[in-house]
Order: structure tokens, then C-alpha cells, then sequence
């Protein structure tokens, strides 16, 4: 009767979402007088998730499993949550996440809320808060279904400790019959880039920069804060950046900790698609632009000559602090 | 090629969104709807495979009288013909079963979908249809290449893209990328006096049920007021990013 939950891992190790998602299957687990079981797939340093309330993990090693596939892992998944008896399922938000949640709820003829942002409402009945029309709202959803799929928010819930001895158990499930569905022929990423998806920062660049040939100095200050980067979405449509940088209610969701938007006007579908992140910092030539109502904190100024300052003076302060 | 695409039908991007009956319904007054554009990606590249490879498009949508101009649309913008499953569309559970049943009585072997509804987000009926169908499936698609039962899709992963081989019958969510802004096409007059003759076939729902239900809603709370810094003090946005927002 635990509350199910996975961790994504990469490369041998747990993404920095297994954290959130493993805090957040605690608190459900609390609140059901249960405790939180983790499945991990090829996952090395398993037990390390024991440290946000996990008290055993499902350790699955299996090469057919090395690169992520969704039909597969979705049956993986299915028979963890029947080996567990688990009834409540919690996921990350993450693309891969978002990809394997539907077919895992349908595996198991359940219910799922994504985007949820919050602790649950009530468990009995199970309701939780999540945002509907692209953070221009929350809905307080309830599940009716005996299985309930939750997908977690990127940066919502936050990590929690509680130092848990995590008991990992081998589990072999079968993966036979025709379950892949889809062969990987070849992946494209960037090792070692800070992702729009899991960066604490994203610094954004619009059609005030005027240009792809000066988005030298937004990868610099990205470069400095260790941050992701973003664009709008005429930026992406114009060729200047790939469209996986687009960002906005038609892009990539932002929930950053720290969102800094430089030459971008502040549409309701770009704001729409970024409000989700904690502190917003605008850089605008314009003070009437409408990013300005929806910010933190704000700089009316030239980005050509706002941005290198503010690399400079951000490359003393981080050489101070450290 | 029978190819079916499935329509959300979304208020416009620009909406201001609010709710209504004590906050427990979303106030669709003096919203505009529009085909979702997510599906818009999917209904342009299904007209691709249309013209070029010969492929016979359908749209479907879930949903009551009031979605059909946008159905309409699909149809001025050049699909064969339309399907309206006359229910409420529930949840994403319901909707789905609802499409499934429509998918096996017309033997498609291509369905696009979109990655997800801007209305509520959901993103599960194109893999929960995947699933109940028994198809493979593709979610966050941005290209999509179909040569006889083989299919190579590109998908978007956090931080890059994946390409992917698969084979028919295939169900795709679908998204920008999947075709050029540019070629997204605004119905023309002939394309608009030619949806009035195509066929828009009203069904009753199969027997299914929603799994999950909106019970209340609220919108997020006003936002603070925004704190400015001169453009020539910038070591002052920096103190506040450091010491009161804490997030550098
Ligand atoms: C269906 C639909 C979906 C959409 N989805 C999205 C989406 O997901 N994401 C998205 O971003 N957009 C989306 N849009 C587009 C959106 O409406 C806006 O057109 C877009 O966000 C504007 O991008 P921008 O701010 O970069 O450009 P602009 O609106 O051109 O703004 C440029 C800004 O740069 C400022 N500027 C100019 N020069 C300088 C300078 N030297 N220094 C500093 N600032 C300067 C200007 O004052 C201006 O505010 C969508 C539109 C539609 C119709
Ligand atoms: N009521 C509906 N009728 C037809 N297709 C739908 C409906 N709702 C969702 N879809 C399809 O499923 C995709 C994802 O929607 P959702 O799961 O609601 O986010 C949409 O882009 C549509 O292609």
C-alpha cells in the first residue's frame, strides 16, 4: 500500500528531480499513514534517496533499459506500482516524465494530474492543486480513480530532508512481448549544459538583441550565473536560436528560481509560459514595456550596454563570495 | 494513409482567463475559441502527407454544438472530413476512450495529436489513446517522416532531441517544430466555401467514464509591485538578488 514513486536517474545517477518528486511522495506517504517506495532504472547510487524520506527502493538494472523508452519504462513502472500495492504514483514534470505518466495511467486504468504544486488538499478525498490555462490559473483537482498519478511541478514543492534508511531491493520485472514500441537512433544534447528544465536560473533573450550574432554576451552571463538559456518565440521562429529554447505558453514551461528576461516585451503568451518562476528581472530599453508589470525587479536600459556591465559586476561578486 | 487528427478546442492564446458559479466553472464568456495550437503543428503536417504521399485526412473532436467552428476551420484548412463525438470532454480519460472508439471504427494507422491542450494542460490523451489502443507512440514530436509502416519521428528531451524509429499504426503528440510557422495556413475563401460541403458526421459518446474532476478553481494572487534599478547601479540589483531574493 506505499506510494510508489520515480526517480529518474542519468548516466548512473539520480537527476536533480528525484529529490523533489521523492520529498513530495513522503509528504503523501505522511499524510496516508504509509511510507514512500522509489523505483529506480540502472540507478547507481540508489540509496542516496533515502535522504528525502525513502524508505525502499525498487532497483532495477537491466541493459535493454540503458537508454530511456517510454512504452517499456511505462510497463516498468505498471508492475512496480502491483508488486508494491501501490495505489498513488508520483511523477517529475520532466519531458520524459510528462512522456510515460499518460501510458502508465492508462497500463493501470487510473487517473492522472499533472502540473501539481502543492502538498495534496485532502487525501480522502484525494484532491490536489495544480495550474490549468498555462499559469493563468489553479484548478483543485480530485481523483476518483483507485490508482492516482500524480505529476509534481518542476520547483513547486521543493526538496525536503528526512534522513531515511532506504533499503534497496532488486526487481526484475518482465520485459517480454512487444513493449519498446520505439527504437532511440540517436540523441542529441549537450552533456553538461544547465537545461531550461532543471536550471535554478534561465536567462532569456528576445528581438531586442537584434540579432543571433550578439547572443554572445546572454551565453556569457548565463555561463557566470550557471544558468540555462531561454528566448522568445519570434527568436526561435527567426532561426537565431534552436526552438528548444522557445519558451512561453506555445514553448517550454520556465519554473525557475531566477528568471531574466533582456529585450523581451512581456506577451501574455510568453509571460503565461515563465510565471511559474520565483523572482522574474526584466532589462528593457522601454519603460512602458508590459514585462515590467509582471517582474521583480527591473532595468530600463540598453541591453547592449546593461548586460556586459552587470557580467562584470556579477563576475566580482561571485569572485568575493567564493 | 488514413491519417486522424484530433482537435482541442482552446480559448485563444491572448485570453484573460476567469471563473465563474463561485469559481467551480471556467467563464467562457466573450472568449474566442480557436483549434489548439499544438494541433494546429499536427493538422499542417497531416495536410503535408496529404499532398505529397496521398494520405486521407479526418479531424475529431470531443466535445458539444459550440466547437464546431473550429472544427470548421480544420475543415477550410483542408481536411477531407470531420468527426464531432457529441460529450463533454470530462478528463483526459473519457476524451480518450472516446477518440479510441473512433480511431478502431475508422482503422486509422496514423492519429496526431498535440503534446497538450493550452485550456487545461493536461497532456495525457494522446498517450493514454496510444496505450488503449495497443499503437506506438511518440510524445513531443517536432518532426515526424513516414515511409510505408516505417515512421522516423524526432521528439524534444530536456536540453536537446531525441530521433526515434518506430513503425504504424503510431500515435504522435505533437508540437512546434513539427512544421515551419510559415507554413501554418489561414483558411482561404475557396477553402472556407469548400468546408461548407465537407462532411461533419455527429456521434453519440461510447460508454466510459472520467477519472478525475475539477472541483475549484482560483487564480494566482496579484503580483507585488516590481522594485527598479538604475540602469547605472547595478551593484544594487545584485545586493537584492543576493540578500532579499536569495537566488543568486
Ligand atoms: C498563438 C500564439 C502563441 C504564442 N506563443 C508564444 C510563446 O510561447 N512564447 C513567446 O515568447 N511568445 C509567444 N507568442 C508571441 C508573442 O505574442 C510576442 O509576439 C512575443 O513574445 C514577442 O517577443 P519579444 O518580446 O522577443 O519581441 P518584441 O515584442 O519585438 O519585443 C522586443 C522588446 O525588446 C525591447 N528592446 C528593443 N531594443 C532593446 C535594447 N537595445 N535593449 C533592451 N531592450 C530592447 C523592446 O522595448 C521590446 O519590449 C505567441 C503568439 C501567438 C499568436
Ligand atoms: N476534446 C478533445 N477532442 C479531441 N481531441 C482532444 C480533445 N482534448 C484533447 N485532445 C487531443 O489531445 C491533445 C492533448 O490534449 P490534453 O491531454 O487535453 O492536454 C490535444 O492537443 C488534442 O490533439
Amino acid at each position: 500500500m506505499s506510494v510508489l514513486v520515480y526517480t529518474e536517474s542519468e548516466n548512473g545517477k539520480f537527476k536533480k528531480n528525484a529529490a523533489e518528486v521523492a520529498s513530495y511522495a513522503y509528504e503523501v506517504a505522511q499524510q496516508m499513514n504509509t511510507t514512500a517506495t522509489a523505483i529506480a532504472i540502472n540507478t547507481g547510487d540508489s540509496e542516496s534517496i533515502g535522504d528525502y524520506g525513502i524508505s525502499k527502493v525498487l532497483n532495477v538494472t537491466d541493459e535493454k533499459l540503458k537508454t530511456f523508452n517510454a512504452q517499456a519504462y511505462a510497463h516498468v513502472l505498471k508492475q512496480a506500482a502491483e508488486k508494491e500495492g501501490a495505489k498513488v504514483i508520483i511523477l517529475s514534470s520532466s519531458t520524459d516524465a510528462k512522456y510515460l505518466a499518460p501510458m502508465v495511467t492508462a497500463l493501470l486504468k487510473g487517473g492522472y494530474v499533472p502540473n501539481v504544486v502543492a502538498a495534496p488538499d485532502s487525501i480522502s478525498p484525494f484532491k490536489v492543486k495544480r495550474t490549468v490555462f498555462s499559469n493563468k490559473g489553479f484548478a483543485h483537482s480530485k481523483l476518483k480513480s483507485e490508482i492516482k498519478v500524480i505529476g509534481v511541478s518542476n520547483n513547486s514543492f521543493g526538496n525536503k530532508e528526512n534522513k531515511t534508511t532506504a533499503n534497496v531491493a532488486a526487481f526484475s520485472p518482465s520485459l517480454d512481448g512487444n513493449i519498446f514500441g520505439t527504437t532511440s537512433v540517436e540523441i542529441d544534447k549537450v552533456a553538461g549544459k544547465a537545461t531550461i528544465a532543471d536550471a535554478d536560473i534561465v536567462v532569456s533573450g528576445g528581438r531586442g538583441l537584434k540579432g543571433p550574432e550578439n547572443w554572445g554576451m546572454i551565453e556569457e552571463l548565463a555561463e557566470v550565473l550557471g544558468a540555462a538559456t531561454a528566448c522568445s518565440k519570434p527568436v526561435s521562429d527567426l532561426g537565431w536560436r534552436p526552438h528548444g529554447e522557445h519558451v512561453g505558453q506555445t514553448g517550454k514551461p520556465v519554473a525557475t528560481n531566477l528568471y531574466i528576461a533582456i529585450g523581451i516585451s512581456g506577451a501574455i503568451q510568453h509571460l503565461a509560459g515563465v510565471s511559474a518562476s520565483k523572482v522574474k528581472v526584466v532589462i528593457n530599453s522601454d519603460p512602458e514595456a508590459p514585462f515590467f508589470k509582471a517582474a521583480d525587479y527591473g532595468v530600463v536600459g540598453d541591453a547592449f550596454e546593461v548586460v556586459p556591465k552587470l557580467i562584470e559586476k556579477l563576475k566580482e561578486f561571485k569572485s568575493q563570495s567564493t | 494513409m488514413k491519417i486522424l487528427v484530433c482537435i482541442s478546442n482552446v480559448p485563444d492564446t491572448t485570453s484573460k482567463i476567469n471563473f465563474t458559479e463561485g469559481n467551480t466553472k471556467f467563464d467562457s464568456n466573450g472568449v474566442q475559441f480557436v483549434i489548439n495550437p499544438n494541433d494546429e503543428f499536427g493538422l499542417t503536417r497531416a495536410m503535408w502527407f496529404k499532398e505529397k504521399q496521398g494520405a486521407t485526412v479526418h479531424v475529431a473532436t470531443v466535445g458539444g454544438p459550440a466547437t464546431e467552428p473550429t472544427i470548421r476551420k480544420a475543415l477550410a484548412i483542408g481536411a477531407d472530413e470531420a468527426i464531432r463525438v457529441n460529450a463533454d470532454p470530462l478528463d483526459g480519460y473519457f476524451v480518450a476512450e472516446q477518440l479510441a472508439a473512433i480511431v478502431k471504427d475508422g482503422g486509422y494507422d496514423l492519429v496526431i495529436a498535440g503534446r497538450e491542450s493550452i485550456d487545461y494542460n493536461g497532456g495525457m490523451v494522446p498517450g493514454i489513446l496510444a496505450t488503449l489502443l495497443g499503437m506506438n507512440f511518440v510524445n513531443s514530436c517536432i518532426s515526424l517522416e513516414i515511409e510505408g509502416e516505417n515512421a522516423t519521428a524526432v521528439r524534444e528531451i530536456d536540453g536537446g532531441k531525441e530521433k526515434l524509429t518506430t513503425t504504424l499504426p503510431l500515435v504522435i503528440g505533437g508540437q512546434k517544430g513539427l512544421v515551419s510557422e510559415s507554413d501554418l495556413k489561414i483558411p482561404n475563401m475557396r477553402g472556407i466555401m469548400m468546408a461548407r460541403q465537407k462532411k461533419l458526421n455527429v456521434v453519440e459518446p461510447v460508454d466510459a467514464h472520467s477519472t478525475t474532476e475539477d472541483v475549484a478553481f482560483d487564480k494566482p494572487a496579484p503580483k507585488g509591485s516590481i522594485k527598479m534599478v538604475d540602469a547605472d547601479n547595478l551593484d544594487e540589483l545584485i545586493s537584492l538578488l543576493h540578500n532579499e531574493a536569495k537566488v543568486i
